[in-house]
């Protein structure tokens, strides 16, 4: 079942290039795979849940080395992503057959994404790093690829290639990471080396080499920078992207060497302070943003970064439900941004207003969708996040894998970003559906039924999986992921995040209605475009690693043209030298290089081999 | 008996092409010289299928079809040929190349006419290369590796960019007396083995493993054999005779320049190095280690800064060969096989990057950035595509064939052979892994130069169109083979670890 759900989207890509001229062929090519995956994933999910994990061989690479094992698995942390990707993946291709109606180039968008889907599956349901790695760098040549759909487009240009780079910057770290795992394990297999871990330093360092990774793909301080550019894509890319494929995959990937990361205090604190400043950096920056697109994308960095500090102090199952759920409500939240957009013509907030009136539709659905966000109960959004946090509480109080004052960390900062998240939500749902319209599109409307439906059933999931939250402990199988702790609220925190919910929508719709509709950002005062620029961090790269590089770049071309040609002309010149007694016997310019040739082998063969072997 | 035949055809069916050619009256043999190309190295290709089949993968760790016959015993000279998992791959690779470009050059001539003597010229560049990867004697090696030389300067002084002759002539001049300098180095290293152990067998001298030879006499043969084979690699900074000679010379010149004769010196230096003078190779191991990283990202440096397509994908080589030698040094079954691996995946790649660059020169009359503008995707969709497919592939990303080599030289340097200094391969590591970034950069780079932007030159081309056939057919078997080998890399692995697994220290 595992081969199948990956090999039906692989086949729809390979399908998709082949047969997609035609459009309406390749529309079928691609729902169809997406459609056959989720199927498929849903009752391999329900076929482990009521059974037992397993994990499957299916062939060796030979390497001269440790081993290359295709080996794939089936189990509870596997089937829950594996069905969240691909129905994920299902609504982004229904979605797009509507989004992109006029899209020459859909056939091979279309096909991109199958590819997309395939290789999320596979790092998803692989037991062996490298079959993993080939998964996770496939989705970012995707990315590249998705991302500068627009090729025509300098900002989709750019923001395609910095996805790439950015994220293979952190890969880097993750490949020599991975080399060390698998040296202590003398295996490639996670679960090998999931369950051979045992404290060193050694395995701190390998696993701070991961993090690396996850930090690149999973969008963190300091390698963010990559997130929000690449909204400049389709906004059905941007919600594949930043749901369930390239980001969260960084996330998985901690949750599935969660066995190995239990085992490093050092490596969980590390991972502790990454997410604390991303949580409150992002916020900060979606608070102070006017694109609508950018704001979701900052908000993700800061989501995903409330999932690996929840994996940092000991809440596996917490981590992995925010994962899901973050999945749906962003997915659904980003393919409504997408329906605005083709209504109006724009993604910014400042041009946006009054919407609710004649789009009733993705009003109710942005709606709950935000709510989601910031965590109003009784929906999913809250179950998830108190669980983080009340792990972060208890990890903070009674000690857990990671150093108390990391803990704390999470749940101070998990708190402020309870705060800004309420903030940022609030102002967006005002300025885009409230007030006057600033829209000039006099008439704007509700999406297509095939864009409606998937924001629908996201909307339901994102609304309803909270109940889910008390299975999934069982579902996710802590035990064979080394740990073991509950989806549980724990009353103070709480109280505290509601009230904190409560305060963050109250201040900004306070000051949207003293204002009269002014935007609530505005009251940030000066600091504001320092957030919105997320602070200058795309400069300072520019400054510190790009210019410089291409500093070497110059210094590369001088080299090879004024220091090392000169050499080997001086020996041209000399075997030239050499040459010219013959060549002053013959006048064809070939002849005398021949005879060069020649003469000068014979004389090195000569003199080198007295000088050799005396 | 086809078992006994089978490497001397390879090596006969070019040759009997080459000497049609030349014997044929000049006018038929002008007409008829596509098809006498077609047909000499589609045989050899058949003849290189033949042998891949009849060959015995479960025991590719020994030397296959070995013929050997007396040449001129008093000097110590004989004629040996065989194959193993090593060298087959590298035979198949060039039978392969040979045909594509045969095949290419049906429809698509090289600018300089004399089709016939370029063909005739090409068909004995393939006996020289085939020979080169088939031959067990030091010195039959040597001359097959020096029988190669001048049909390529011809090839790049004659057929080179028609725009530039006195820059084609140089730059095939230059090729020349660096190669020659290089392999007469490495022909006294040769020598100095050939006395020492008293035979030029290769066979004899892998499996006596240096026996019999001082540290001393190893270590100025290990140096002299590195040294000369490390010029056609070429290893940083010797590499500096390769931009020129590969930008200038004609698209088929290109391919099989890069494609293969890159592969000559890193086969040298597993087939021959590594397990002749063990001792010696592993003290100059370390700074061969060191002058492949450099290579690898000192050539990513200078693709940054080129601004031509040709020339970068020239000057891609440099780093990618930087992986084939860093496999090499590391001295263990993972980086050797990690060297073969990506020394064959670089043929493809490389292979398909000068087709492609040629192309893109042919249709534009330039391959500058400036010339060319963006928007080949627009203009020139499949082109495009394919150039696109070509950079992810050269920058190794998974699933493709890239990948796997650079992988394994990888772990080679993470774990090098016992005998090396495991902190200093470390470093080495990280820096490599710059490389690969960098590499990544430059190649997304081209990409967004060329194939994406505004389309500014626009439907002026529209003579020349898209992909054609012939194009099409001589591109898809490289096309193919880079999938095939990044999604089933056993295939390959399986045949070169028996020999690496024997070899590595």
């Amino acid at each position: 079942m595992s081969g199948l759900i990956v090999l039906v989207p692989f086949a729809a890509f390979g399908a998709g290039l082949a047969l997609g001229r035609r459009r309406r062929t390749a529309q079928w090519i691609a729902m169809a795979g997406a459609g056959i995956a989720f199927i498929g994933a849903v009752i391999w999910a329900v076929q482990v849940w009521l059974g037992e994990s397993s994990v499957t061989v299916w062939g060796e690479i030979p390497t001269g080395w440790i081993p290359i094992e295709i080996a794939t698995r089936a189990d509870g942390l596997t089937v829950t992503l594996v069905v969240m990707v691909t129905a994920v993946a299902l609504a982004v291709q229904v979605y797009s057959t509507a989004y992109l109606k006029r899209d020459r180039r859909y056939g091979s968008y279309a096909a991109f994404v199958s590819l997309f889907t395939a290789a999320m599956v596979l790092v998803v349901i692989a037991d062996d790093l490298i079959i993993l790695l080939v998964g996770w760098e496939i989705m970012g040549i995707c990315s590249f690829l998705l991302i500068g759909h627009y090729w025509e487009l300098s900002e989709a240009r750019s923001a395609a290639a910095k996805a790439f780079i950015v994220t293979h910057l952190g890969d880097a770290g993750l490949l020599a990471g991975f080399f060390v795992l698998a040296t202590q394990a003398d295996s490639f297999r996670i679960s090998a080396i999931v369950a051979q871990a045992t404290p060193s330093a050694t395995l701190t360092v390998a696993l701070i080499l991961v993090l690396c990774g996850v930090v690149g793909k999973s969008a963190q301080v300091p390698l963010h920078v990559w997130l929000p550019d690449a909204t400049v894509g389709l906004t059905p890319i941007s919600a594949l992207i930043h749901t369930a494929t390239i980001v969260a995959a960084g996330v998985f990937l901690v949750a599935r060497l969660y066995g190995a990361f239990v085992q490093s205090g050092t490596a969980l604190a590390v991972l502790a302070v990454i997410a604390s400043v991303t949580m409150v950096v992002a916020a900060l920056c979606a608070l102070a943003n006017d694109d609508f697109k950018r704001v979701l994308a900052w908000s993700t960095s800061s989501q995903l970064a409330y999932m690996l500090g929840g994996l940092a102090v000991g809440g596996f199952s917490a981590g992995v439900f925010h994962l899901v759920t973050h999945a749906a409500f962003k997915a659904m939240l980003f393919l409504a941004a997408g329906a605005l957009a083709h209504a109006i013509g724009t993604t910014l907030l400042s041009r946006m207003g009054g919407l609710a009136d004649p789009m009733p539709g993705i009003y109710v659905a942005t709606t709950i969708g935000l709510a989601v966000m910031i965590g109003a109960p009784p929906l999913a959004g809250f179950f998830s996040r108190e669980s983080i946090l009340s792990a972060a509480e208890e990890a903070a109080r009674n000690g857990g894998p990671v150093p108390s004052w990391a803990a704390w960390s999470v749940l101070i900062t998990g708190l402020v970003t309870v705060l800004i998240t309420a903030a940022y939500a609030t102002r967006v749902w005002l300025l885009a559906f409230h007030g006057a319209p600033r829209t000039g599109d006099p008439r704007p409307h509700d999406p297509h039924a095939r864009m409606g439906v998937p924001i629908g059933l996201l909307t339901a999931a994102a609304a309803l999986l909270g109940p889910f939250a008390f299975a999934l402990p069982g579902a996710v199988d802590p035990g064979t992921s080394g740990a073991a702790d509950g989806v549980g609220l724990h009353s103070t925190t709480a109280v505290v995040s509601l009230g904190l919910v409560f305060i963050g929508c109250y201040a900004a719709f306070h000051d949207w209605q003293v204002h009269g509709g002014r935007d609530p950002a505005a009251a940030l005062g000066p600091v504001r475009p320092l957030f919105a620029r997320g602070f200058g961090v795309d400069a300072l790269y520019g400054r510190t690693v790009v210019r410089p590089v291409y500093g070497l770049v110059r210094l590369a071309v001088a080299g090879d043209r004024d220091a090392i040609q000169p050499y080997v002309l001086g020996v041209g010149r000399v075997v030239r030298a050499l040459g010219a007694l013959p060549r002053s016997a013959q006048t064809g310019r070939v002849q005398a290089y021949v005879t060069t040739i020649l003469a000068s082998v014979v004389i090195l063969v000569v003199v080198g081999t007295a000088v050799g072997l005396r | 008996m086809i078992d006994r035949l089978i490497l001397h055809l390879l090596m006969l069916v070019p040759l009997a092409g080459c000497l049609t050619l030349f014997f044929l009256p000049r006018g038929a043999a002008t007409r008829l010289a596509p098809l006498v190309g077609l047909v000499a190295s589609g045989g050899a290709l058949a003849a290189a299928v033949v042998a891949a089949v009849r060959f015995d993968i479960g025991s590719s760790g020994t030397v296959q079809f070995v013929t050997e016959a007396e040449w001129a015993p008093a000097l110590n000279l004989y004629w040996r040929l065989g194959v193993d998992g090593l060298s087959l791959p590298f035979v198949l690779l060039t039978a392969l190349l040979v045909f594509c470009c045969l095949l290419y050059t049906v429809r698509v001539r090289p600018a300089g006419g004399r089709l016939r003597v370029f063909i005739g010229l090409i068909l004995l560049l393939e006996v020289g290369m085939i020979g080169t990867f088939l031959a067990l004697d030091l010195v039959l090696f040597f001359v097959f590796f020096e029988i190669v030389l001048i049909p390529m300067w011809f090839v790049i002084a004659w057929w080179g960019d028609p725009d530039d002759e006195k820059g084609r002539t140089s730059a095939a001049t230059t090729f020349i007396i660096y190669t020659v300098l290089g392999s007469g180095i490495m022909l006294i290293g040769f020598l100095i083995v050939g006395v020492r152990a008293g035979t030029f067998d290769m066979i004899e001298l892998a499996a006596a493993g240096g026996d019999g030879m001082s540290a001393r006499d190893q270590l100025i043969a290990a140096s002299a054999i590195v040294g000369g084979l490390a010029v056609k690699v070429p290893v940083w900074p010797l590499h500096t005779w390769l931009p020129d000679a590969h930008a200038k010379a004609p698209t088929v010149g290109s391919v099989l320049l890069a494609g293969v004769l890159l592969k000559m010196g890193s086969y040298g230096l597993v087939r021959v190095a590594v397990p002749v003078v063990p001792d010696g190779v592993r003290v100059i191991a370390p700074i061969l280690g060191g002058l492949a990283v450099v290579g690898i990202v000192y050539g990513a440096l200078a693709c940054l800064g080129q601004r031509d397509v040709k020339r970068l994908v020239a000057y891609s080589s440099v780093g990618h060969m930087g992986f084939v030698v860093l496999g090499v040094a590391t001295l263990t079954p993972a980086g050797l096989n990690g060297s073969v691996f990506a020394g064959l995946a670089h043929g493809l790649i490389i292979g398909l990057l000068f087709f492609l660059a040629g192309a893109v020169k042919d249709r534009h009359g330039t391959s500058e950035f400036a010339g060319l503008g963006g928007g080949l995707y627009a203009r020139l969709p499949r082109l495009g595509t394919l150039l696109t497919f070509g950079a992810v592939a050269a920058l190794g990303l998974p699933g493709l064939a890239g990948f796997w080599g650079e992988l394994l030289t990888l772990a080679g340097a993470f774990d090098p052979a016992a005998a090396l200094g495991r902190p200093y391969f470390l470093g080495l590591l990280a820096v490599a892994l710059i490389g690969v970034l960098l590499t990544a950069v430059y190649l997304l780079t081209m990409v967004r130069r060329i194939c994406q932007g505004a389309d500014v030159i626009g439907p002026r081309l529209s003579v020349l169109g898209d992909v054609t056939g012939i194009e099409a057919a001589s591109w898809a078997p490289l096309v193919a083979l880079i999938v095939l080998l990044g999604l089933w890399p056993a295939l390959v692995l399986e045949l070169v670890d028996p020999v690496m697994s024997g070899m590595g220290s």
